[in-house]
């Protein structure tokens, strides 16, 4: 399925992660999913949360850089080689990914692999065309 | 096309030429006569007033200087006695020392005049409502664009400096067609302006925005933040203030006043002048004030002066923007860097997308000097891709090596975090001197 992901532009300067956390948790924003990618310089912080667009308007208030990605989300079972099939799959069908995260759930035995492709649309009929999209459980992201 | 004063402002070249010689004459003898720091330094070179035959030779005429204004201070370089002076301006200057200058009632009305030349070529009427948010006070800001406002016949604002709501109250209540202030203030009620949401509210149709440098971009993020058309003032308190030279409608280079204003461009080092469209240290010299005259005043502006006939049908020359002023220069490993060419960098490496807020660091560690720019980041410069933003902070490192002949070291930083000042927007921090 696609989802929506909160990309954050995180200066590199003490307290700028704890402060866009904060900010976050103090708003009862809920986070499923988190993921840094950084340089000495920056970083960007990669968030899957219950309501993306509030995190977004709670962020610009204190003065951060936001920007909502479309992402694609695809329940794994949680054993070797459960990746690869999906990277395989992509690759084949000439879709790039540029990214890509996983998180466990709390539903035994299942992981959920976040990944950001080139074109998000068609990986995500592809995936589904194979059976290999597993249909999210209701509640599915909570960690 | 309008004009304030057609004959003057259209005058043939050859016969404003001649204006000028016969107002340079009569200017020399009389600071000759009355400002003894001039008469000393003539004598010093054995010239007199009657050796001033042509305006070239008044290339022999020994220069003037900022720091004689402090030397002299209060008031030994007036050429006018108090009886007949009617105004003072007064700077303070970076360094902390003092500057005064004066006005005789004649002074102000050329002053005014100045001004309202420009007004009048933008289309401002006696219909206009002008919002001045220059300071009022010893700064000439105010007042200066306040008189020439008042001389056409607008509904003045005087609203000076600061409380940046109230400024946007008044210029929704009132139904203000006109903006006058420092650039980096009008960028600033642009972003509150939008940020209310009033711009809908607005009347403005055009800016005057002066007394400090700006660039190409920030006009047209003006432009577009506040609906107007944006223009161009220049001038000096030591020469008479905001009005010395303004752009006219065509927005290409700003008209000097020369039948007031004699400029020259010269070399800064050897002092001199130079032939006609060169780069170089603009001097002035004023050929009618009276209480406070400067003759071949060094600005330390570095700009470029053109000559050619312009599109309004104006005849005086127009200078460019100046490029840097001598005095703002930073020296950096031996090269000379001036904060205009890393804004015109970051506008070209950002494609125009950014509000290219910067600030330049400077410092001396282990007797090296560091050199830092940081780069507020923008919703339009962020990718969601470590790759691409370290693109960006690529492209804009190598456009600074290439332009400059130094390297920087380039920091991409949080929106709205470099400090923005009501007033002047800090773009040098040199911590080199601080001792
Ligand atoms: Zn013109």
């Amino acid at each position: 399925m696609i989802t929506k992901q909160l990309s954050v532009f995180v200066e590199n300067k003490k307290g700028r992660l704890s402060a866009i956390l904060n900010c976050l948790a103090e708003n009862g924003i809920d986070l499923s999913a988190l993921s840094l990618a950084d340089t000495s310089e920056f970083g960007v912080l990669r968030l899957i949360v219950n309501d993306p667009e509030k995190a977004k308007a709670l962020l610009n208030d204190i003065g951060v850089i936001v920007k909502i990605t479309d992402v694609l989300a695809v329940v794994l079972d949680d054993k070797p080689g459960g990746a690869a099939k999906i990277i395989e799959a992509l690759s084949q069908n000439d879709i790039s990914v540029e990214y890509m995260y996983a998180f466990d759930t709390k539903i035994t035995g299942k992981a959920i692999m976040v990944a950001k492709t080139d074109n998000v649309k068609a990986a995500d009929d592809l995936l589904i065309a194979k059976g290999l999209a597993d249909v999210l459980p209701p509640d599915g992201f909570k960690g | 096309m309008s004009y304030l004063n057609k004959d003057i402002e259209t005058m043939p070249r050859e016969q404003l030429k001649e204006l000028q010689l016969e107002r340079l004459q009569k200017q020399i003898a009389h600071c000759y006569e009355r400002v003894e720091c001039f008469r000393n330094r003539m004598d010093e070179k054995g010239l007199k007033p009657e050796d001033i035959q042509s305006l070239e030779d008044l290339a022999k005429v020994p220069f003037s200087y900022k720091k004689d204004l402090r030397d002299y201070y209060p008031f030994g370089l007036f050429a006018e006695p108090l009886k007949n002076v009617v105004r003072f301006h007064a700077s303070s200057g970076t360094t902390g020392k003092r500057i005064v200058v004066g006005y005789t009632r004649e002074d102000l009305e050329v002053w005014a005049e100045c001004a309202a030349r420009m007004m009048v070529s933008l289309g401002i009427t006696d219909e206009d409502i002008v919002q001045v948010s220059y300071g009022y006070g010893l700064f000439t800001g105010g007042f200066g664009v306040h008189s020439a406002a008042e001389k056409i016949g607008c509904a003045v604002i005087p609203m000076s400096s600061g409380n940046t709501k109230l400024q946007i109250q008044n210029m929704v209540d009132f139904g203000a067609t006109v903006l006058c202030c420092t650039p980096s203030y009008a960028m600033h009620l642009g972003e509150e302006v939008n940020r209310a949401g009033l711009k809908d509210k607005l009347k403005l149709k055009y800016g005057i925005f002066g007394a400090e440098p700006w660039t190409e971009s920030m006009r047209a993020e003006i432009e577009k933040s506040l609906g107007i058309k944006a223009c161009d003032i220049y001038g000096l308190t030591e020469v008479i203030g905001p009005g010395v030279a303004c752009e006219c409608a065509e927005k290409a280079g700003m008209h000097i006043w020369e039948d007031h204003f004699l400029a020259e461009i010269i070399d800064p080092d050897t002092g001199e002048v130079l032939p006609e469209g060169s780069t170089g240290e603009l001097v002035f010299t004023s050929l009618t004030k009276q209480a406070f005259p400067v003759i071949r005043y060094r600005t330390r502006d570095i700009c470029r002066l053109e000559y050619t006939p312009c599109a309004c049908g104006r005849t005086h020359l127009r200078m460019c923007k100046p490029q840097g002023r001598s005095d703002d220069m930073l020296i950096i490993r031996g090269v000379n860097v001036f904060p205009s060419q890393i804004e015109e960098v970051l506008l070209k490496t950002s494609g125009g997308d950014i509000t290219p807020n910067y600030q330049i660091v400077v410092d001396r560690i282990n007797n090296s000097d560091t050199f830092d720019v940081n780069v507020e980041m923008s919703e339009a410069l962020f990718a969601d891709e470590v790759r691409s933003i370290e693109q960006i902070e690529k492209r804009i490192t190598g456009e600074l090596r290439s332009t400059l002949g130094i390297g920087a070291k380039v920091h991409l930083v949080n929106p709205k975090s470099i400090e923005r000042s009501e007033g002047k927007a800090k773009r040098v921090i040199d911590k080199r001197n601080l001792h």
